[in-house]
């Protein structure tokens, strides 16, 4: 049953890669609460043996021919970049120094 | 020149143009300087693009001087949501996190738009990435309900139904995740179609819920809706979900208006209780024209609706927190530097950034998303939901077995007051009750006007629901109900609305 602690928010959010301020956490935990509560009467739905549905279409896999089509330039996909270098995306570090 | 160009329909307007009886640059004019006058009260408009529609506008009406030949809506003019991808033009879904965001690249329906020489006003006002019902979650301040400034015009798409329901375009683009082009339209006496799933293509839409999705068209009239249809819909290599068919006779369809023989099945768990009276009595009198044009009327139950929220509230925050792990401050968008961090790294960097530019209603969802699509939950509710869409898509399959079009009130009540439901999520999330199974199955829907409610003197909308592909029924339906409203009242609905230029200048 939907008992979402504090700390199991802090996680989630964690996951999410939202940096969230301990004031949003605490509103967060009660709202999240009521919403699960909510949304946990789909529980209670005569699902046995029903096939999960993902798609409201059935759908095959789409391909086309292997061949190069025109696409956005290198100046175009960097013109919206926060930072770019030498025709690439300049990003933070990724890793820690040892 | 005795007609209004910005009252004219968007038919009419291509009718005048193609006479000659006035041109694309003086509709475009005219249009601004509707929204000159009136959008300071609406705010539908997050961006305006003066310059490139009046470009636009010369342009077709060059090639009309020149004889050659042209697309019907050619010079008609359009505002498009602010979650579809145009080059040039800035888009932001109404997010922080996108601000100042101009895309290299046009979505589909966009480079349709501009190929059939529809000038682009400009980029209407929408929740933050299409998460709300009021457009009170924007980043850059609500839309006001062109009916009463006070209360909400909807959402998410209330910035599209608000600008053409205050007469600065005939027509605009909404997207459709649970309501979304519906109930705006609802609350606003404007029309609106959400086609079926993969009518029109989803490239350059920004996604929230790609198995939900779809775009489609606002307008003020039933025939508008229809040539707007067809100018965007049809199949598009680009999105593999698109569906390579022909788009249905969607305009033929509202020109004839025809439901004689038609089976109008009313949905059981869609009317009564939790409906306000006065959307009640609107959608029975709705019911009771069409019956009077030869329709015939059949109930149908359809048990699964009753879990149709729950379910939608698992499936589209699971699609969520997946399609927005891509604003990741790497590539476009905001990039936050966390405080008080020496050398921040990237992840740190993508947290702070994600932190400081989505809003609460998007950070909710996207926890609720990650809950329930992590493991040890996954099957309880991701799981459970998706077994409970098949239900839901099995009940309208037997629906349909008995009517050829399903009914219902668009929306549970008139338009609320502009902060009433802010602070109250589920609250919020039950304006959709009745548009969102249609999107869980992926079949077409439509929102006309039905009247005004006799306890608020605001507007009430009418659902019609159709099979996958039979979106010609649609606009069958719109149409002929159109027709007898509109003998009815004497005039349209929205030229009962207050005029917004007194309004405006008391204001």
């Amino acid at each position: 049953m939907a008992d979402l602690t504090r700390a199991d928010v802090a996680h989630l959010a964690g996951l999410a890669r939202i940096d969230l301020s301990d004031a949003e956490l605490d509103r967060m935990v009660g709202e999240l609460g009521v919403i699960l509560e909510s949304v946990a009467t789909v529980q209670q739905a005569p699902t046995a043996g029903v096939e999960p549905m993902s798609h409201p279409m059935p759908l095959v896999n789409v391909t086309r021919p292997d061949e190069v089509r025109p696409s956005l330039s290198p100046e175009d996909a960097l013109s919206g970049a926060p930072e770019a270098d030498q025709q690439r995306f300049s990003v933070p570090r990724i890793l820690d120094e040892d | 020149m005795t007609t209004d160009l910005t009252r004219a329909s968007a038919a009419a307007l291509a009718n005048l143009m193609a006479t000659g009886e006035t041109s694309s640059v003086e509709v475009v004019r005219a249009l601004l300087d509707r929204t000159a006058a009136v959008d300071g009260k609406i705010h539908g408009y997050l961006h305006v693009d003066a310059e490139g529609a009046i470009a636009t506008a010369r342009e077709v009406d060059r090639r009309r001087a020149a004889g050659e030949e042209l697309h019907v809506m050619a010079g008609v003019p359009i505002a498009v949501k602010d979650v579809m991808a145009t080059k040039g033009l800035p888009t932001t879904c109404g997010s922080r996190i996108l601000e100042g965001w101009v895309p290299p690249y046009d979505a589909t329906l966009v480079r349709r738009l501009r190929a059939a020489g529809m000038p682009i006003l400009g980029k209407t006002n929408m929740d933050e990435f299409a998460m709300g019902s009021s457009t009170e979650h924007s980043a850059y301040g609500p839309t006001h309900n062109p009916w009463d400034l006070d209360r909400i015009p909807g959402g998410s798409g209330g910035g599209s139904a608000a600008v053409v329901g205050s007469f600065q375009a005939p027509l605009a683009i909404g997207t459709d995740t649970g309501g979304s082009i519906r109930q705006p339209a609802a609350v606003t006496g404007t029309v609106g179609t959400k086609p079926t799933y993969g009518g029109v293509s989803r490239y350059g839409l920004v996604a929230l819920a790609s198995s939900l999705d779809q775009a489609g068209p606002v307008s003020r009239t039933i025939l508008d809706a229809a040539l707007l249809h067809a100018v965007i819909g049809g199949h598009d290599p680009m999105d593999s979900t698109s569906i390579d068919a022909p788009v249905p006779p969607v305009v033929e369809a509202a020109t004839k208006g025809d439901v004689a023989g038609m089976r109008i099945g009313i949905v059981k768990e869609l009317t009564g209780e939790g409906f306000q009276p006065g959307v009640q009595r609107r959608f029975d009198e709705a019911v009771e024209h069409l019956v009077a044009a030869g329709a015939e009327v059949v109930e149908v139950s359809a048990p699964s609706f009753t879990y149709a929220l729950a379910t939608y509230y698992l499936i589209l925050p699971s699609e969520a927190s997946s399609n927005l792990a891509k604003f990741d401050a790497m590539r476009y968008g905001l990039r936050v530097w966390p405080e008080g961090v020496d050398d921040a790294s990237a992840e740190q960097v993508m947290a702070a950034s994600r932190d400081a530019g989505f809003g609460p209603e998007v950070k909710r969802r996207i926890i609720l998303g990650t809950y329930a699509l992590s493991s040890g939950y996954y099957d309880a509710y991701y799981g459970s939901a998706q077994k409970v869409r098949r239900l839901i898509a099995d009940d309208f399959a037997a629906a349909f077995e008995k009517a050829d079009v399903l009914v219902s009130p668009t929306a549970p009540t008139t338009a609320f007051r502009l902060g009433d439901k802010l602070d109250d999520p589920l609250a919020m999330y039950l304006n959709d009750i009745a548009t969102i199974p249609a999107n869980l199955a992926g079949v077409p829907a439509m929102s006309l006007p039905s009247g005004l409610a006799d306890e608020d003197g605001l507007p009430t909308g009418f659902q019609v629901i159709a099979p996958a592909l039979r979106d010609d029924r649609l606009y069958a339906v719109g149409a002929a109900l159109e027709r007898r409203l509109h003998a009815a009242w004497g005039a349209s609905l929205l030229s009962k609305a207050p005029d917004l230029t007194t309004l405006a200048k008391e204001g």
